[in-house]
């Protein structure tokens, strides 16, 4: 049975410009210990998804679906049964750790209240556990550096933190949202490597959230391409990358820069993300997409599986892309 | 902290002495100078004058000498109009009494103006926020000056609960109506900050950080959201603490409480120049020791300034 | 009331940001303040008052310090609120026309407001684009004098300068004038030093403009939206001042009055059964400023959108 288990979900924004759809339609599931990846640009949805599962979004948005955790529903559930769940079953990292760690509070309080609140650990213990967890994410001279406050430390540092913080409670899913944007180069592939080495020890499910394609490759089993807020191609990671189904997919993989192959001009999609306040009728895709044409505007393309583990919402044929 | 202060006393004290020393030309530069107006100044208090300042003296030496006694005696000075008494004895009368109210005021003025902001944050656009909102717009428009004739109609006038004015030693009916007045419009003000900064920091992201850690909406708020969302209130609490003081002029004067305020404005219309001046030096000086009060305060709960 | 100044800082970011993009402000801006209710509420108010002032000395049948021998004595009885009489809104304490002497305070509160706020705007602006312009040793020098000018009791040393140099009308614009700029410097200053970096500031340099027609032609006018919240909001703000003062007996002279001067009065009789010589005074005063606060924060919200 699946640990997550997302059907149909929709997320809106009420504005003052009107109702925007960030995120429409969206099922996806995620097996106990599997990782699996959603990628998209800005805008298309994937975080907001994360979040609508937790119950974290903002005021003004509403979520409709359903979202079933361990068989139970927790979507809009009441905050009393979210607070159960939240870092202690599902637990987050979020993309900037400059401002997603509190700038007010010590390290250790934040880490410590965790373990406080769910697993009723007095403060002492729990200051002692998440100095163990700092060790566990390679954080030197973790002792000492617990009693600090969060700009004390750099930003890989920092993102460290905040994974071992998401780590305390143990949880079965760690949904990290763009865990590596605002870092360094050097630092993501450090940051990636220790999710590798921690979902190996700690065998909880992975949930990781990206618009970067090159940071799924050696992690995740299995990817999901969103695009304006709907899913286009689900596959699992070696095939996807090998055959791309869906041209938005081809897009991202020719933008993905590479080492291995002599240097030429990076591809880049053109145009920009669909304005979602109005979003297009047909594919949301279909006015930067080459093979678009006027039956790609009269219909949104439902999600095809074509090949098993495979699904692809496109109505041109994988063949025809080329 | 302890180089942090000495920063901010670099500040503070050439301010108090200009402030001393402007005060002193400013009353030497009165057109016909302070000590021959139309109403001659008594002799007696002319000698007294003389004793202390040497008023033939050149300008700076005059002012060296008002400064030093401010400073190493807080000594004002004689009266320009009482012949028997001092600034000292005057401030000593009248301050203890605009402390008094002063402190409650402010202290209510804070206490209920953060928790109305904050309330209006967390349950923004319900009923509570827009009551908030309206109480803190509409009071704002409702200086000291209006709210205590509209106090002493509705409840003395009218109702005949309160008496209209006097101070009693400080007894609770006659507080009633100056601590109103006098926090009103700061209520208000305070309420705003606080409800907008709220509004900001329940939006940032180590909020919603704080969330997904499964914390309970009580722990979010007062453990993660409080303290950032305070401390615009705080950089405001310095200029709130000025006005506030200079409102108790107002409310000296409409409800006889017989503070400082009273003994300045009658100053002012007696052409006391020396009560005048201790009375402005005895407020700046308080200003700057707020302020200083209020960096520390604000440096304490912000961590990421350092000393 | 107060001028928020994490508003002002952040509207001010804004407006520099979308001033970098390119963008004009203003478009959008006047499309939401439009929609708007409070703000349009509160502008048609102000413009209610403003004819009010203008058209009220053609309305009075007395003049402000005509005393109404009529009704000197009995004011309580007869200087109510009436056509028959020709007190519109009744008589003061005195017997004179509380009408004539309601339109002259407005017109006297409005002007030490609109002239206080442009001092102080005026006077912040220039003062804080010279300092972050220059940068350096002279910026550091006029901020710090900024930080000493702000421990400074301001209302105590206006009253002292009042009574020192004599309760002028012109002394009380300048005095309530010079209370405000320092805030306004401070804002200008930090978008000053932001836009100095930005790319049209150094093309103007480069082709050898002086540092003053840089700031007056590039510098000020990216900063005119703040200016003009910051001085909307500021016009109650020295209403209330110049009120306070007057309010004391400090303000204008008589035979001129000012809503101040009225409420005191107005406050100072009612115990006598005189109401509307409270009333009339404190409703313009009190909608007027209503007014101001409506349309400026209509005004920054229009340009700076923010859910708060």
């Amino acid at each position: 049975m699946a640990l997550l288990d997302i059907r149909n979900l929709s997320v809106d924004f009420d504005t003052n410009d009107g109702t925007v759809s960030a995120v429409s339609d969206v099922s996806l599931s995620v097996a106990p210990g599997a990782t699996l990846a959603i990628v998209g640009e800005s805008g298309s949805g994937k975080s907001q998804t994360a979040f609508a599962a937790l119950g974290l979004l903002a005021r003004n948005g509403r979520a409709t679906g359903s979202v079933m955790f361990d068989g139970q529903e927790i979507l809009n559930a009441p905050l009393s049964v979210l607070n159960r769940i939240r870092a202690a079953e599902i637990a987050m990292v979020f993309q900037d750790p400059m401002t997603s760690l509190n700038p007010y509070m010590r390290v250790s309080d934040q880490m410590a209240e965790v373990l406080t609140q769910h697993k009723g650990m007095s403060k002492r213990d729990a200051v002692a556990a998440s100095v163990r967890m700092l060790d566990a994410v390679k954080i030197p001279d973790a002792k000492a550096r617990v009693r600090l406050y969060p700009h004390e430390f750099s930003g890989g540092m920092r993102q460290r933190v905040m994974i071992a913080m998401s780590l305390l409670a143990r949880p079965q899913l760690l949904i990290a949202d763009e865990p590596t944007t605002a870092l360094d180069v050097t630092v993501q592939a450090q940051i990636m490597h220790l999710f590798a080495e921690l979902q190996q020890e700690f065998g909880m499910a992975v949930l990781l959230i990206t618009h970067d394609l090159g940071v799924v490759a050696g992690f995740c089993e299995e990817v999901l391409v969103m695009y304006g807020g709907r899913i286009m191609e689900q596959a699992p990671t070696d095939p996807l990358f090998e055959t791309p189904s869906h041209p938005y997919t081809r897009g991202l993989l020719k933008a993905i820069p590479r080492v291995d192959v002599a240097t030429h001009a990076l591809d880049t999609i053109p145009g920009s993300p669909p304005n979602m306040l109005h979003p297009p009728a047909g594919c949301p895709f279909e006015p930067r997409c080459r093979w678009a044409g006027e039956d790609c505007r009269a219909a949104v393309p439902p999600l095809d599986r074509f090949a098993p583990g495979r699904s692809r919402a496109c109505i041109r044929k994988p063949e025809e892309l080329t | 902290m302890f180089n942090f202060i000495l920063k901010r006393l670099a500040v503070a004290v050439p301010t108090l002495l200009i402030l001393i020393i402007l005060s002193y030309v400013l009353m030497h530069a009165a057109p016909g100078g302070p000590f021959t107006q139309e109403r001659a100044v008594p002799p007696e208090i002319m000698a007294n004058l003389e004793a202390k300042y040497g008023l033939n003296q050149p300008l700076w030496k005059q002012i060296l000498t008002y400064v030093t006694d401010v400073t190493t005696r807080f000594d004002f000075g004689p009266s320009f109009v009482y012949k028997d008494r001092s600034v000292n004895e005057i401030i000593a009368q009248g301050f203890p009494i605009t402390l008094t109210y002063g402190t409650i005021s402010f202290v209510v003025a804070v206490l209920a103006g953060c928790t109305l902001g904050v309330l209006a944050a967390v349950y923004h656009n319900s009923w509570l926020d827009y009551l908030a909102v309206g109480i803190s717009v509409g009071a704002q428009v409702l200086p000291n000056f209006v709210m205590a004739p509209i106090l002493v109609l509705v409840f003395t006038l009218w109702l005949g609960w309160l008496p209209g004015g006097g101070w009693q030693g400080g007894e609770w009916q006659f507080l009633v109506m100056p601590v109103i007045a006098l926090s009103t419009s700061f209520m208000a003000s305070i309420a705003r900050i606080t409800r907008s900064s709220m509004l900001e920091v329940l939006n940032a992201n180590h909020i919603r950080t704080a969330r997904a850690k499964g914390l309970p909406t009580r722990r979010v708020i007062l453990r993660h959201a409080l303290k950032p969302a305070l401390l615009p209130v705080i950089s405001y609490l310095g200029p709130a603490f000025v006005t506030m003081i200079t409102g108790s002029v107002v409310i000296d004067m409409f409800f006889s409480t017989g503070g400082i305020g009273l003994f300045f404005v009658n100053a002012a219309l007696n052409r006391d120049y020396s009560v005048m001046m201790g009375i402005t030096i005895l407020v700046g000086g308080l200003t700057i020791i707020f302020n200083l009060v209020v960096d520390i305060l604000y440096a304490w709960i912000d961590p990421k300034i350092r000393y | 009331m107060i001028i928020e100044k994490e508003k002002m800082t952040s509207l001010a970011d804004r407006l520099v940001e979308q001033e970098v993009k390119g963008r004009s402000p203003w478009t959008d801006a006047r499309k939401r303040f439009l929609r708007n209710r409070a703000a349009m509420a509160g502008l048609v108010v102000l413009v209610l008052v403003l004819i009010f002032a203008a058209t009220g000395p053609f309305l009075a049948r007395f003049s402000i310090d005509e005393i109404d021998f009529m009704i000197i004595g009995q004011v309580a009885e007869l200087g109510g609120p009436s056509f028959e009489t020709g007190h519109y809104f009744g008589t003061d304490d005195l017997g004179r026309d509380l009408f004539a002497r309601v339109v002259q305070g407005t017109q006297v509160s409005l002007m030490v407001g609109i002239v206080g706020a442009g001092i102080a705007v005026i006077a912040g602006t220039l003062y804080g684009a010279v300092a972050g312009y220059a940068g350096g040793a002279l910026d550091n020098l006029m901020m710090r004098a900024v930080d000493i000018l702000m421990a400074i009791p301001y209302m105590f040393v206006l009253i002292l300068l009042l009574v020192i140099f004599g309760r002028s009308i012109g002394m009380l614009f300048v005095g309530i004038g010079l209370l405000s700029w320092l805030d306004m410097s401070r804002i200008v200053r930090g978008q000053t030093l932001s836009l100095k970096n930005k790319e049209f500031i150094e093309a103007a340099r480069a082709t050898g403009v002086s540092g003053f027609r840089i700031i007056i032609r590039h510098i000020v006018p990216n900063l005119l939206g703040v200016v003009a919240v910051y001085a909307t909001l500021l016009v109650p703000l020295m209403i209330l001042t110049e009120s306070f003062i007057s309010f004391l007996g400090l303000g204008v002279q008589e035979p001129l009055t000012s809503w101040g001067a009225l409420i005191s009065e107005g406050a100072g009789t009612m115990q006598y059964g005189t109401l509307w010589q409270l009333a009339f005074p404190l409703f313009f005063f009190v909608i007027t400023l209503f007014g101001f606060f409506f349309v400026g924060d209509g005004l920054r919200d229009a340009l700076d959108p923010k859910d708060r």
